[in-house]
């Protein structure tokens, strides 16, 4: 063996050469090994010696200094107190960084300065088997097959076959209750489903974080309210039934909407949707008809509305049209009315499934 | 009467006595070697033979930040709690104190905040999947741009491809993980792709979510797909990838002593394990630092996830970017077939295009050696400028991809850069399609130039720069001859060789069967490599070194000054007649 510890090693110069790539100039062979300073001087080489040393101690410093912050810096809500971080974060990170990183440089170091620095050559071999291993393999697995009778038997293959492929039926049905599907819990009643939402013919718009109700005469013209329905804020007065957990945010995810004034006039209602506002008063869905982000941006001057996920636009004075963007569909409309003491009320919940499309959207 | 035994042989004179000094590591070894026998296997491997060059280490890196990942997320595991059951924050941060959230959500806070190292620990897991995943794709465009994709690597190329694929996923599944505003963002945008899925959308999206969107099932379901699933398949292809590696030896550059038949390099033990073992140290370390000096997804700041809040200038981590950039500048169309509803609109830009790309980019040695027809094996790395068509498709799908990643930021562009977000959007949408093919055909002239230009220094020598004046004041430059082993270097690749169905059809002219598919290939052939630039030939090579060792008198008989070719013995020539000059 000419390198122990690989089997492959030859020596340089005895190996063979490929003609194609050779020409049109010859191989000129590995050139000479060059001796580094630390192989012919053994004070360069103690030097490098001191240096990788000097690294695994400086590596010993840092961890020391890992636990000495860990134990004295104060963490909690002073997490900014250092460059934006908190000193423990950025003393910790550092002192663990420093210590590994001493390693790093001192064992690299270690294995260019001192270690053997020889270039071995080996020889590489085709990825496939020989020949011969091929024939005997395949020999092998032909006897393999005709002993168990696969190929004289089909009735036994296919059988087999056919029960692995039947196999896949348990495990994908596993995962049918995975969670309900939407036809199992679509109820106009209680709003839930795709296709539905909280609101309800005579429910207020309360204002989304404190859910106080909210009155068509306090919005001034070019104003945007971020509203809620009253359903979601239940107190005793409301009469609303408690909800919360999963079922309030599945609603809130639904039911928020957006409360736009503008001048009367400057609203192109559409056919149908004549009476669904209240003096300029005109509110939508704020569900992006995208993929569902809330919408956001609103521009006062054009009426603009933007998604800050995917920039589609609406235009509220023209039934939320979209004028830019990848939505394709206007965001749905919520008829207003006004009750008895002034506040705003819907007539009626949305008239179609807010938020993204899916496929048998235009089925229910 | 005693005896004095302690000189007595322990040796009955024909096998050794006990060795001098008992070796610990042969005796471990030993130990080890009758229960497991490995020394038949280390033998033959322990100082296998790795190249050296720096970007074989890009690999490396995205190794040993998995490593990082794993370890750093068993630490995190430790305190985080997946559950969207909501509580009341109580802990050290005085701004949500008080406010309802996700358990998932006050869990993250708390390592934030109320453990020590915690923080640190958060931010290097996130840097070092940063790290992970582009690193990962900075090191499949090495082998790439390299070849080293070809026969008999293929299969491993597919396995870098899937790797990448997953590694992007366990990143979303991760960062989604914290249930705060911005990750519930990009979890409500999935589901909104779910819904558009034909047929199945909505049941996928009910499945998921274990009922309507948010559901309290979303984010224990995605912890354990991020904690288990993922790292499992990543690990098990990981070491498939490495195994490859080994069985087919490491690609080398080509250089003198350099051959499609050895490999040149440093032995495993010591050097290659101190070296890669080091730079686990170096990679940790990095990210150590990152996580500490380098604040990331900071989730106080954007607050618990509320499905009616929304901020703007929210993204996905940027190896997200790309499809979110085609989704933003994706035109809204949808159509309604026998009533049924279809997203082209978010359909094409994430459930079709993302996964078409993956498919190409897994084809690719497939349809090249298709082309080529070139069954050989191939260790010889080629510079990218000696494969200009691949290179130039790379640095196509590169720009496709850059310009679909931009197009992901166009509202921060906007906001940067004061521009208006429509006509970036209207830029986004042209340039996704023009971009890719004039990138395509500046690299491809650029390669052949590149191509022309080692040619010319094998055959007229290198720029000295020393300048020469002539009698009649004409200036000229002298060129000298490179190295013996650069000039091997150059030319140690192979000449193209076009495919043409020439014959294919047999005397009576009858066409071959699948002879379309041929014509196709030829097709394909000649536009890859007819316009490459081939080596000179041993001829070609001997003509220009007799005339450089000879040079012809200055000015002698020349009606016009020196120009540079004197050396050469083109100087009277046409460019027809020298045809790898570039016609200069």
């Amino acid at each position: 063996m000419i390198e122990p510890g690989n089997d492959d090693a030859i020596t340089p110069g005895t190996e063979g050469t490929l003609a194609v790539r050779e020409e049109p100039i010859a191989n000129p062979g590995l050139p000479a090994h060059q001796w580094r300073p630390t192989d012919v001087d053994d004070r360069a080489a103690k030097r490098a010696e001191r240096q990788i040393a000097a690294m695994f101690v400086l590596s010993m410093i840092c961890a020391v200094l890992f636990v000495v912050a860990y134990l004295t810096l104060e963490i909690g809500d002073n997490f900014d107190t250092f460059i934006g971080l908190g000193a423990s974060t950025v003393a910790l990170g550092l002192a663990l960084g420093f210590a590994l990183l001493f390693i790093g440089i001192g064992i690299i170091q270690w294995a260019r300065k001192l270690m053997g620095d020889h270039e071995i050559m080996e020889m590489r071999h085709p990825a496939a088997s020989s020949a011969e291993d091929r024939k005997e393999t395949l020999a092998a697995l032909a006897l393999g097959a005709e002993e168990s009778g696969i190929a004289r038997r089909p009735l036994v293959r296919n059988t087999l076959l056919g029960s692995l492929g039947f196999l896949g039926l348990p495990l994908v049905i596993l995962l049918r209750d995975l969670g309900p599907s939407n036809a199992e819990v679509a109820d106009a009643e209680a709003g839930t489903g795709l296709q539905h939402t909280i609101w309800k013919k005579g429910m207020r718009l309360v204002r989304d974080v404190i859910g106080t109700p909210i009155k068509a005469s306090e919005l001034e013209i070019g104003d945007l309210v971020n509203a809620a329905p009253e359903a979601l804020f239940p107190t005793e007065e409301n009469g609303y039934p408690e909800i919360e957990g999963v079922a309030l945010n599945v609603q809130k995810a639904k039911g928020a909407i957006i409360l736009v004034k503008m001048e009367p006039d400057e609203i192109k209602s559409a056919k149908g949707r004549e009476n669904w506002t209240v003096d300029g008063l005109i509110c939508y869905s704020k569900i992006c008809t995208h993929v569902g982000c809330p919408i956001s941006l609103y521009e006062r001057t054009t009426h603009h509305v933007l998604c800050p996920c995917h920039q589609s636009t609406f235009d509220l004075a023209d039934s939320a049209r979209v004028i830019f963007g990848p939505a394709h569909r206007s965001l749905p409309q919520l008829p207003l009315a006004v009750d008895a003491e002034g506040y705003l009320i819907a007539q009626s919940d949305f008239d179609e499934p807010v938020g993204a499309s899916y496929w048998e959207r235009e089925k229910q | 009467m005693s005896l004095d035994t302690s000189k007595v042989a322990t040796s009955n004179g024909a096998t050794a006595a006990t060795a001098s000094k008992p070796s610990k590591i042969g005796g471990v070894a030993g130990w080890a070697d009758d229960r497991l026998g490995l020394a038949t296997v280390m033998r033959k491997n322990l100082r296998k033979v790795f190249p050296d060059h720096w970007s074989f280490m890009l690999g490396e890196i995205a190794l040993w930040s998995f490593v990082v990942l794993l370890l750093t997320g068993v630490f995190l595991s430790l305190w985080f709690n997946p559950s969207m059951g909501e509580v009341h924050y109580e802990g050290s941060y005085d701004n949500l104190r008080g406010i309802p959230m996700s358990e998932a959500m006050a869990s993250t806070l708390n390592i934030s905040f109320d453990v020590r190292g915690g923080l640190l620990m958060r931010q290097m897991h996130h840097w070092a999947a940063m790290i992970f995943i582009a690193s990962m794709m900075v090191h499949l465009l090495r082998v790439a741009f390299t070849g080293a994709y070809r026969k008999p690597r293929e299969l491993n190329w597919v396995i870098g491809c899937l790797l990448l694929l997953l590694g992007t996923l366990e990143g979303f599944t991760g960062y989604s993980l914290p249930d705060d505003l911005l990750s519930g963002t990009g979890v409500r945008a999935a589901d909104g792709f779910l819904k558009a899925t034909p047929v199945v959308g909505s049941y996928m999206s009910f499945f998921l979510f274990g009922g309507e969107f948010p559901g309290e099932a979303i984010i224990p379901r995605l912890y354990i797909i991020h904690v288990l699933l993922i790292p499992g398949l990543l690990l098990g292809l990981i070491a498939a990838h490495m195994l490859l590696l080994v069985y087919h030896k490491h690609t080398q550059w080509p250089g003198p002593g350099r051959t499609e038949q050895n490999v040149v390099g440093f032995p495993m033990l010591p050097v290659y394990a101190a070296k890669a073992g080091g730079y686990f140290f170096i990679v940790f370390g990095v990210t150590a630092i990152m996580g500490g000096l380098l604040s990331i997804n900071p989730v106080w700041k954007f607050g618990p996830y509320d499905p009616t809040k929304v901020t703007a200038g929210s993204q996905p981590d940027w190896y997200m970017g790309w499809p979110d950039g085609l989704l933003r500048i994706m035109p809204g169309w949808e159509s309604v077939i026998f009533g049924y509803t279809i997203s082209w609109n978010v359909m094409i830009p994430i459930l079709i295009v993302p996964p078409l790309m993956l498919v190409v980019l897994m084809l690719l040695p497939f349809v090249e050696a298709w082309i080529t027809g070139d069954k050989r094996d191939h260790h010889l790395l080629q510079r990218p400028r000696n494969a200009p068509t691949r290179t130039a498709v790379l640095v196509s799908l590169m720009t496709f991809y850059g310009l679909a990643w931009a197009a992901g930021g166009n509202d921060i562009i906007a906001i940067t850069f004061d521009s208006d977000i429509n006509n970036i959007t209207y830029f986004m949408r042209v340039m996704v399609f023009l971009g890719p093919a004039m990138a395509f055909f500046i690299t491809r002239r650029w390669c052949i130039s590149l191509q022309r230009h080692d040619n010319d220094t094998l055959l007229h020598g290198y720029e000295t720069g020393v300048i020469m004046r002539s009698p009649d004041g004409g200036y000229t430059e002298r060129h000298l001859p490179i190295s013996d082993a650069n000039a091997y270097t150059l030319t140690a690749r192979d000449r193209d060789e076009i495919y043409s169905t020439d014959g294919a059809t047999d005397a009576n002219g009858v066409v071959a069967p699948g002879s379309r598919v041929q014509a196709i290939r030829a097709k394909l052939s000649k536009a890859s490599f007819g316009h490459n630039v081939q080596k000179p030939t041993a001829e070609e090579l001997a003509e220009a070194h007799a005339h450089a060792a000879h040079p012809p008198a200055l000015e002698a008989g020349l009606d016009h000054p020196a120009d540079g070719h004197q050396f050469d013995g083109h100087s009277d020539k046409t460019a027809d007649e020298v045809p790898l000059r570039g016609g200069h």
